[in-house]
């Protein structure tokens, strides 16, 4: 069977059994809508908490990424499940025991404030709807590949499978689907990584395989380091992601970001007692571990492999590049999703993939893009025809001084006299490599079709955990809370299932364009939550003093100057060319990347809120009182 | 419960982060030391530490008598 039907069926067969656990255990009434009437074990809520917590970002992108950035990619790899020591330690504990439905109605009261409540839940959709396009930007991955289709048609099958999926159940199905999707998802991703690692270094446990040899004795690691070196790249073992300070705040972004996420310490209510609680975390960080462990190993195997497909042999040699003629059918199909590009830049039919740091294939590309834009404004009638006639004749312009200029500087480098002009893999989409990898490593055909299963299992589980905040959000707090408490339960439900279509559609949007790779899209999500869920919750519950002001105040500041920064270098609300400072070292404020500005955001939510609450008055005795309770063991 | 943050801050920042190159000089198989702390080790470490406190905190709530009695329904479920 080919990988087409075994995709078909795999992907199907685990539909099936997710809708149908949906619809078995339909919510009925408004309490098990959020949070599935509070009486799930602390294994199942792990394993769901671990469901939701992996998404698009886990699975699909990470390993991705850190296939390219080496130890750079640590980063996603510590704060994603340091966060989580944070979360277990600090907050989960406490929210459960203070027993309210969401995170906003926990703010609104410690903080004896409407406005407080309201301030929350905008800064919780901002987060989430951020968080589901790059899930979506990993669903539009998927179904592309798999259909065969461009990445925007994939994109929009994705938002109609989400919303058909996550509008149809509630918490509770969705507790107990997400215990299957665990399991999909973790089979999906250790099978090819076992294989691989098999493979590779003949240990089954991509862990250990990770630190072992290949074939001639070197290590995995030392051998990686090398045949990417020869090829211009940083050292994988060594690459630091900016500076070591943007590694700093990186990590520590995702991991307080993970500690304020509200779709996962929603998971933290659902459970019945204080005790339970603590242990769900734990085994949800257990069976993420499981994950995250085996992620640098898929990673490091993976650039080997695809390094070594296409430079088949020794850097220089005439026959060291493989002939894009005989390009293995992977390359074909990724070929057709727009994800993957080559350009024969000096025509001898084979393919160069090295880092250039003169941007000689870059320019290039960019000459090319100039190049056909202007072709499209010519043919077409309309009045502003002229002036993009004349922008694109600029930009063709500017491409050809940087081609010459990149030319000269290309010809000092050795690739110059091996008779290469520049990167031909002018596209390599980095959300592609974990789907990839099985038929890069040429796995059978059920093992891909396990992946994109895994995938979907992923980037669906979370997005429907954030969905229902978003929704719980809208309905519960906005609505019942404060707009219209007389509202009915039915009314509730239905406002939530329009809050979730809006979400979607806000999603899929952004995500024709989105800000970066599902990871990073998802890195600055986590960025927004760092900056003002998570300090707000810690104020909340370790500062007696703490007033409404204060937090208020830090909150705006938090979240503000987060978004700021990330709107003016990847374009405000990411629409390409709306950025006033470029997404470039020159222009980070401390090298800082705008994905890792969460943290900054969040210190400056603590200093905003202490400073505020000091000059107003203290709250109330009775909130003093209830601070008091929470932290008290037990009760 | 504070040495356990720093344990928590010491395997991801500090090995992970700030003084890798000098446990990178240190090799562990064919690893070098502060790439496996980074990618792999601080990973083990934060389940082992997330489990030290579940265990510290059962320990606390038997010691003050609440581990026997169910958790009441909460008291305060009227709406801001």
């Amino acid at each position: 069977m080919d990988v087409k039907t075994w995709t078909y069926i795999i992907v199907g067969i685990t539909f099936a059994l997710y809708i149908g656990i949906a619809i078995w255990s339909r919510a009925k009434s408004t309490s098990e809508f959020y949070v599935a009437g509070g009486g799930v074990s602390p294994l199942a809520n792990g394993m769901a908490t671990a469901a939701d917590w992996m998404s698009a970002a886990s699975f699909i992108s990470m390993a991705g990424l850190i296939a390219y950035s080496g130890y750079g990619g640590s980063v996603f790899l510590m704060g994603w499940t340091g966060g989580y020591v944070l979360l277990a330690l600090l907050l989960a504990p406490y929210l459960r025991k203070y027993g309210k439905f969401t995170v906003p109605e926990f703010i609104g009261e410690r903080f004896y404030s409407k406005t407080a409540r309201v301030v929350a839940v905008v800064c919780l959709i901002l987060v989430s709807v951020t968080y589901v396009i790059g899930q979506m930007k990993g669903v539009g991955v998927v179904f592309s590949r798999f259909l065969e289709t461009d990445y925007n048609t994939g994109l929009f099958i994705g938002m109609g499978i989400v919303f058909f999926y996550a509008v149809l159940g509630g918490m509770k199905g969705i507790t107990y689907t997400q215990i299957v999707q665990y399991v999909v998802l973790i089979f999906a991703y250790t099978v090819p990584a076992i294989f691989i690692s098999l493979q590779l270094t003949g240990n089954p446990i991509p862990q250990l395989g990770l630190g072992g040899d290949v074939t001639g004795g070197t290590p995995l690691l030392a051998k990686l380091d090398t045949v990417i070196q020869d090829l211009g790249f940083n050292q994988f073992t060594t690459d630091v992601m900016g500076s070591k300070l943007n590694m700093f705040m990186y990590t520590l972004s995702l991991m307080i970001g993970t500690a304020g996420l509200p779709h996962v310490i929603i998971r933290f209510f659902t459970v019945p007692k204080v005790k339970d609680a603590r242990l769900s975390a734990g085994y949800a960080l257990i069976f993420i571990a499981i994950l995250y462990t085996t992620a640098p190993a898929v990673a490091a195997m993976a650039r080997l492999n695809l390094t070594q497909t296409i430079q088949t042999g020794k850097v220089g040699a005439l026959e060291g590049n493989l002939e894009y003629e005989k390009r293995p059918e992977w390359f074909k199909n990724w070929e057709k999703t727009g994800l993957l590009e080559f350009r024969d830049w000096n025509q001898d039919g084979r393919i160069q993939y090295y880092n250039d740091p003169s941007g000689l294939g870059e320019a290039h590309f960019a000459l090319e893009k100039a190049q056909a834009q202007l072709a499209t404004a010519e043919s077409s009638k309309d009045q502003d025809a002229a002036t993009l006639i004349a922008e694109t004749q600029a930009a063709i312009i500017v491409a050809k001084k940087q081609i010459a200029t990149a030319k000269t500087k290309h010809a000092k480098t050795d690739f110059a006299q091996h008779g290469w002009q520049g990167n031909e893999m002018v596209k390599v989409d980095k959300d592609i490599i974990v789907l990839a990898n099985p038929e890069i490593a040429k796995l059978p055909g059920w093992v891909i079709a396990l992946v994109v299963a895994g995938g979907l299992a992923a980037a669906l589980s979370t997005a429907a955990g954030l969905l229902l905040a978003i929704a719980s959000a809208v309905s519960h707090d906005l609505l019942k809370g404060i707009m219209r408490p007389d509202i009915t339960e039915k009314e509730e439900l239905k406002a939530s299932r329009i809050a979730m279509v809006g979400a979607i559609l806000m999603a899929g949007y952004f995500g024709l364009n989105p800000p970066d790779f599902a990871a990073g899209t998802v890195a600055i999500a986590f960025g927004l939550a760092a900056s003002s869920i998570f300090p707000v919750l810690m104020m909340g519950i370790f500062s007696k003093r703490m007033n409404r002001q204060g937090a208020i105040a830090g909150m705006i500041a938090g979240i503000g100057v987060t978004l700021l920064y990330v709107f003016q270098h990847k374009g405000i609300m990411f629409i390409p060319g709306t950025s006033f400072l470029g997404d470039m070292n020159e222009n980070w404020f401390f090298g800082i990347t705008p994905n890792a500005f969460g943290a900054v955001g969040a210190a400056v939510n603590f200093a905003v809120a202490f400073a505020v609450s000091k000059t107003s008055a203290p709250p109330p005795a009775e909130v003093q009182e209830l601070v008091e309770r929470i932290r008290t063991p037990g009760d | 419960m504070a040495w356990l943050l720093a344990v928590w801050f010491l395997v991801s920042y500090g090995c992970g982060i700030l003084f890798v190159d000098e446990l990178n000089k240190i090799s562990l198989g064919g690893f070098k030391l502060g790439f496996w702390m980074a990618q792999q080790g601080s990973i083990y470490v934060f389940v082992v530490l997330i489990f030290v406190y579940v265990r510290l905190m059962n320990k606390l709530d038997q010691k003050y008598g609440f581990d026997k009695e169910d958790e009441p329904e909460s008291d305060n479920k009227e709406d801001a």
